[in-house]
């Protein structure tokens, strides 16, 4: 008689600091395993990839504000999917809204700087008094544009009850191609395809540097955004109706809870973060749009928002854990003249023991030694 | 048995031994059972609702694997870890839900999955349902689409699809829950020609008659533990009820005479529809009063569901009218058409424990303290949540309806079912209700926690409470309640006393829904 070597159960509620030792202990096995990938597949000592990692993620203080620039708005993206998917509704479409947000700053930039500069001497142009005002309507337009692309689906789904994954993902591909077109229009040198640096000379519309750091409005701005909707989520009466309504839409129907509003206002939210991203894209970093912008950080958002249950505080550590990882990853390609494919590997093993770990904090397996008639003798891992 | 000389050493078709299963530390499902079948034998497995006869049957279908103990067929010790091995040892369930494909015919539904060595011949396999069929008495139409199908021929295919496949131990979990009386009878003729055939036979119930009417022996579980196991001949229902509840109970529930009844609710002509577009409620008319337990009786889905639903203003209606008499002032309001919101914002309170008390009631995954919010959270200007007054309440309740929890910061879905129970009425009465509806309240409580959920209701009702209490064990409903609302397919087959009606004459109104049909 063949008795199946193990068996699987569900586990109690565990503390929160065992599970965190899980989850540590995950990382800690990742990168033993990583070593180990790396010592058979290409002879390197696994200490020195390590170590390039580390270097290429953080290396340099310049590596660092990168690092943490990258870190912000990643983190961004994943602070707006994450009130849709608490909710149960499947943002997939993160990438294209913020891609309005960048589309409709940059049409701001290009097309409004003319009435907020004045003519030097010297014929160059620099910003005039009312500069504000600019900066303004780029904020408005981007929050307005990127809720648009995200509301579009959800009036869908609380009317029609469409599929949002699918309605959301197929909206992606419409931005891209509107962006395609306009990247053609405003074309520098005309005909090129590609916008190049807009107010490259003024720099109008940028965001300014702080301290001296380009990049710290930027993260100032998420830093904001982070503490805001963790309080939103957790404190707020919009956030308890959302928590509801993805835990159970008949519970809020039963409360009395306008399920389809609460499904529109909070794409309406999501949909706005991913525009003040896409405004912190262009008028912060890029000062230019392609289709490359959000550079599929659309998608690993989502990975980052679900790594951390939905919780924003938590989410500043996923994500600045994948940025890392990326930033390394691409080092140890360039600096030991490993192929690219192999970072992506060791990327892979990490995100896959974070991610699977989770397995045994919500479940055990029991090994069946032996004959289990007396019972005694089954061991628990 | 008829062979004598057999007596001595028949071997039993499955035998349990020792078997336990936990789900996670606490919960123990099952505790040391050990039971046996034999062929050419009907076995009931008799327990109330949570006592682990549903776990018991998905370890020997090969859904759950024990955690202790052994099983052996044929004498045979063996292991099944699939239902797959199920399948092989010759073990066919019929689970409570079937798992039918809606737009395939019956016999298509049958072959399904089955990997035969010849070609896939439908006429053949065809002719093998109608063999069955005929075998066994059973009334099927083998081209009928499962969609076009009723409950109970859904049940016939279910059956005859583990008999084609060969299955010689057949085990049936709760097969009466969706039947009526005339059906049942039907499928227990079935049974019986099964027994002849040398099948042996497990059906799993928590109706006494049943067991005493069909089965040859009775293994009874409480709580997760074996009782025993008789022979039924020797069984009354008192005897069972004994072995069920551990100890004798006259029900004995405290009733007192509706003081100063005035109309509180007026239902009129009320139909519905539900999505498939099937009239569930049709021409329901019936007068709630202040001070009184109104009891709505009728087999599981006859529209019990929807009348509340539909009163509570979750279910659109397609015809007829609510109307809400305000105590005191007398003023008459509508409620038809009014979603939850509207009629709270009405000022009316009405309070509605519903079935499904994890999917509507509560949320699991929040604690007691989130779940008291449930009601409230809308109060005050601001725009954040105010925790204090629920987090007090949820103290309360606690406290006086004794509810067994590590602390109210503990999601509901952790609690026992008795717990949850105890969580969500307490909310709902704390909303100080006029009027307060419950959906099987006691569904799945042990026999304690049933008689709080009692006491509750009756001292609202002695606080002038409008109460609709829909229940599914008629001797509660006869105990509790002052007049009892008999539906059937949607129909108000009839009101009777609760004092003075007997069992047999509700139980004889709830089937006759279906025969004016």
């Amino acid at each position: 008689m063949k008795e199946p070597l193990f068996h699987i159960v569900k586990r109690d509620a565990v503390p929160w600091w065992q599970a965190w030792l899980v989850r540590i202990g995950a990382v800690v096995a990742a990168i033993l395993a990583c070593a180990l990938v790396t010592v058979l597949l290409t002879g390197q000592n696994p200490v020195d990839v390590l170590l390039t990692m580390a270097d290429g993620a953080a290396g340099t203080p310049r590596r660092l504000w990168a690092l943490a620039q990258n870190t912000a708005i990643l983190l961004c993206i994943a602070l707006a999917v994450t009130p849709a998917f608490k909710m149960r509704f499947w943002n997939t479409g993160a990438e294209g809204q913020v891609l309005a947000g960048a589309l409709s700053t940059a049409a701001c930039m290009i097309f409004l700087t003319r009435f907020f500069t004045v003519e030097n001497a010297d014929g160059t142009v620099s910003a005039a008094g009312n500069v504000w005002l600019l900066y303004v309507i780029m904020i408005a337009a981007a929050i307005l544009s990127g809720a648009l692309w995200g509301v579009i689906p959800a009036f869908f789904k609380a009317k029609w009850n469409t599929n949002e994954t699918l309605f959301t993902l197929m909206m992606n591909y419409v931005i891209i191609q509107i962006i395609n077109y306009f990247a053609y229009q405003w074309s520098v040198p005309k005909g090129s395809g590609a916008i190049g640096i807009i107010n490259l000379d003024s720099k109008i519309g940028w965001f300014a540097e702080l301290f001296g750091q380009t990049y710290l409005i930027n993260i100032l701005i998420v830093v904001g955004l982070t503490v805001a909707l963790a309080v939103y989520l957790r404190f707020s009466k919009h956030g308890y109706e959302i928590a509801v309504v993805g835990e159970s839409e008949n519970t809020a129907r039963y409360i009395g809870i306008n399920v389809k509003k609460v499904i529109i206002r909070t794409m309406i939210l999501s949909g706005a973060i991913c525009g003040i991203a896409g405004l912190l894209l262009v008028a912060g970093t890029d000062h230019t749009v392609s289709r490359e912008t959000a550079g599929g950080r659309g998608f690993t958002a989502i990975m980052v928002s679900w790594m951390a249950k939905f919780d924003p505080l938590v989410m500043v550590l996923t994500s600045f854990l994948i940025v890392f990882l990326q930033k390394g990853a691409g080092e140890i390609s360039t600096q030991l003249g490993l192929n690219k494919s192999f970072s992506d590997i060791l990327t892979g093993i990490i995100i896959l023991f974070i991610i699977g770990c989770e397995f045994f904090i919500n479940y055990r397996i029991l090994f069946n030694f032996g004959k289990k008639t007396s019972g005694k003798e089954v061991k628990t891992l | 048995m008829e062979n004598d000389c057999m007596e001595e050493q028949r071997i039993p078709a499955i035998e349990l031994r020792h078997i336990t299963k936990r789900f996670g530390t606490k919960v123990v499902a099952n505790k040391d059972v050990s039971l046996s079948v034999y062929y050419g034998e009907i076995l009931a497995i008799l327990g109330e609702n949570g006592s682990g006869k549903t776990t018991l049957m998905n370890m020997i279908s090969g859904i759950y694997y024990p955690d202790e103990g052994q099983i052996l067929i044929g004498g045979q010790e063996v292991v099944i870890a699939s239902p797959k091995d199920a399948f092989q040892y010759r073990i066919g369930m019929i689970h409570q839900h079937f798992k039918l494909v809606d737009v395939f015919t019956a016999t298509e539904n049958i072959i399904l999955g089955l990997k035969d060595e010849g070609r896939y011949d439908l006429k053949k396999a065809r002719g093998e349902v109608r063999k069955i069929a005929d075998m066994y008495g059973f009334d099927i139409d083998p081209d009928k689409k499962i969609y076009e199908m009723s409950v109970s021929e859904k049940q016939t295919v279910e059956i005859i699809k583990v008999l084609y496949r060969g299955a010689d131990i057949l085990m049936l979990d709760e097969p009466t829950a969706v039947l009526t009386p005339q059906e049942a009878e039907k499928l227990f003729a079935v049974l019986r020609r099964m027994r002849e055939a040398g099948k042996a036979v497990v059906i799993v119930t928590h109706k006494l008659h049943e067991v005493l009417a069909i089965s040859d022996e009775v293994a009874v579980l409480r709580k997760g533990e074996y009782v025993g196991t008789v022979p039924t001949a020797e069984a009354t229902e008192t005897s069972l009820t004994e072995m069920m509840v551990g100890k004798k109970i006259s029900l004995n529930i405290r009733r007192s005479e509706p003081k100063d009844p005035e109309e509180r609710l007026i239902v009129a002509h009320l139909s519905c529809m539900n999505r498939e577009g099937m009239k569930v409620l049709d021409d329901v008319s019936f007068t709630c009063y202040s001070g009184e337990i109104l009891g709505i009786a009728g087999i599981a889905g006859s529209g019990q569901r929807e009348l509340l639903e539909t009163i509570a203003g979750l279910q659109p209606i397609s015809y007829g009218g609510i109307q809400y008499i305000r105590p005191g002032s007398g003023i008459i309001e509508n409620l038809r058409d009014k979603t939850p919101l509207e009629i709270r914002e009405l000022g009316v309170r009405l309070s509605f424990v519903p079935e499904d008390r994890l999917g509507m009631g509560l949320v699991g995954s929040m604690d007691i303290t989130d779940n008291m919010l449930l009601r409230s959270y809308r109060q005050g200007p601001s725009m954040f949540l105010r925790k204090k007054e629920p987090k007090t309440l949820a103290e309360r309740i606690v406290e006086e309806l004794e509810v067994v929890t590590p602390s109210i910061s503990t999601p509901v879905r952790r609690l026992s079912g008795g717990n949850v129970q105890k969580v969500l009425v307490g909310r709902e009465i704390a909303a100080s209700p006029t009027v307060l509806m419950a959906a099987y309240p006691v569904r799945g409580l042990d026999i304690n926690s049933s008689y709080t959920i009692y006491n509750l209701l009756n001292e609202q009702k002695e606080h002038g409470v409008a109460v609709i209490f829909v229940g599914e064990d008629l001797d509660v409903l006869i105990e509790l309640c002052d007049r009892i609302l008999v539906i059937g397919q949607g129909h108000v087959t009839g009101m009777v006393d609760g004092r003075t009606a007997k069992k047999e004459e509700i139980g004889l109104l709830m089937t006759k829904g279906r025969e004016q049909k």
